[in-house]
């Protein structure tokens, strides 16, 4: 498995990079991303802006919005954010169902062993919690012969922030309509970034032959001429949302 | 589940499909199935086609259904499409090559009726073969069941 690290990536070149990879390569990848610059929202491929987001908010402020192409609900990103993500074949992990519940159930698995004695931490519905509060989201893509499961880790987030989500129809049930704030936790509360990361490598390393990856290495490899479906959604398409509700 | 098993084998009967129950996913007879799930039925140059109960079944509540224009063409073992279930997008998969010349607009509204209906109501697309041939390389229903007990198995 190729481990590519960065910090401060921008949220959308890595998630370009994820979708280049999990469409043109034939290898494993993990990729870590230790916060991203500027905050962003990025959106579920189904995502609908005036379901999800206070767009009036989001157009005075002008918040980026991108639209990712992985499933999954809406999040909020910054320097706080610490990205995990897993890029396998199909055959790499022995015994895996390239579907969504089996790959949900590895992930946490590893994660278990990031997290063992620390927090109470579980895999709630399709989040990573301590307790009943939420610090990591999960989403996924599944092709015919290769699978993507990346986490958003809310290592740190700014509160004035969230005030630009509105609260989910489709939520958890264990959210019980709590609001983000009463919902959420830091991760930081419970162990430091570099701790986080070494660990999660860690983990990886215990089922995979880690070594590490350059991003040019990566650019330059990609042979096909592939357009990326991820990207920032304009203020037209914001404001056309909002008025149509949607 | 097991009355409406019954009920399902007696319609079967009734309208002489024969229906295949391998554990909890059912198998329909006349359909032809590719390795990634996907059933296809061909009435002449024509061919409509969806993901099978298995598929639906693994996959959990399907909440969005991302549809190709009228009028693409799709070449078989290629991503036409994508179903989103918890927190995954899955890609569908033609199983013959031609040109879409409908899709199911009903899935725009009713997602899930991939889940409860996967072989009637909830088809995905409809498409004009461009080489019927191309179905020897498809799975009848015997072979079909067989290759997903061994999938289960195996895991």
């Amino acid at each position: 498995m190729n481990l590519m690290r960065f910090k401060g990536l921008p949220i959308l070149k890595q998630l370009r990079i994820e979708e280049q990879l999990l469409r043109t390569s034939s290898e494993n990848w993990c990729i870590i991303n230790d916060g991203t610059n500027d905050p962003t929202i990025v959106m579920g491929v189904s995502g609908k802006p005036a379901e999800l987001l206070e767009i009036e908010s989001v157009l005075r402020d002008q918040v980026p919005v991108i639209r990712r192409f992985t499933g999954g609900g809406t999040v909020i990103v910054d320097p706080g954010t610490i990205f995990v993500t897993f890029i396998c074949n199909k055959e790499a992990v022995p015994d895996l169902q390239p579907y969504p519940r089996p790959i949900m159930s590895w992930s946490s698995s590893l994660y278990s062993k990031v997290f063992e004695g620390i927090g109470d931490f579980h895999l709630r519905e399709n989040d990573y919690v301590f307790g009943n509060h939420k610090f990591g989201g999960n989403a996924q893509s599944i092709t015919k012969t290769k699978w993507i499961h990346h986490t958003s880790f809310l290592w740190d987030f700014d509160v004035w922030n969230m005030a630009y989500l509105k609260l989910p129809k489709q939520a958890p049930a264990y959210r019980s309509a709590r609001g983000h704030l009463d919902f959420i936790c830091r991760l930081k509360d419970y162990m430091s970034r570099s701790t986080f990361i070494d660990k999660t490598v860690e983990a990886a390393r215990t089922q995979f032959l880690l070594r590490s990856f350059e991003l040019g290495t990566v650019e330059n490899c990609s042979e096909t001429e592939f357009r990326p479906s991820t990207r920032f959604l304009t203020n037209e398409e914001l404001e056309a949302a909002a008025v149509a509700g949607q | 589940m097991a009355s409406t098993m019954l009920w399902a084998s007696r319609a079967a009967s009734y309208l002489r499909i024969s229906v295949f129950h391998r554990g909890f996913s059912t198998v329909l007879k006349d359909l032809k199935y590719a390795d990634s799930h996907e059933w296809v039925k061909v009435t002449g140059n024509a061919a409509t086609i969806g993901i099978t109960d298995h598929a639906q079944d693994h996959l959990g509540d399907v909440v969005y259904v991302e549809l190709p224009e009228v009028g693409a063409a799709v070449k078989q073992g290629d991503s036409f499409g994508a179903v989103e279930s918890v927190k995954a997008t899955s890609d569908v998969n033609s199983p013959v090559s031609g040109k879409v010349v409908e899709v199911n607009e009903e899935l725009s509204s009713s997602p899930a009726l991939v889940n409860s209906s996967p072989y009637e109501d909830g088809w995905i697309i409809k498409v004009e073969m461009n080489d019927a041939a191309e179905l020897k390389n498809l799975m009848d229903s015997e072979k079909y069941s067989k290759f997903c007990e061994e999938e289960d198995s195996k895991h």
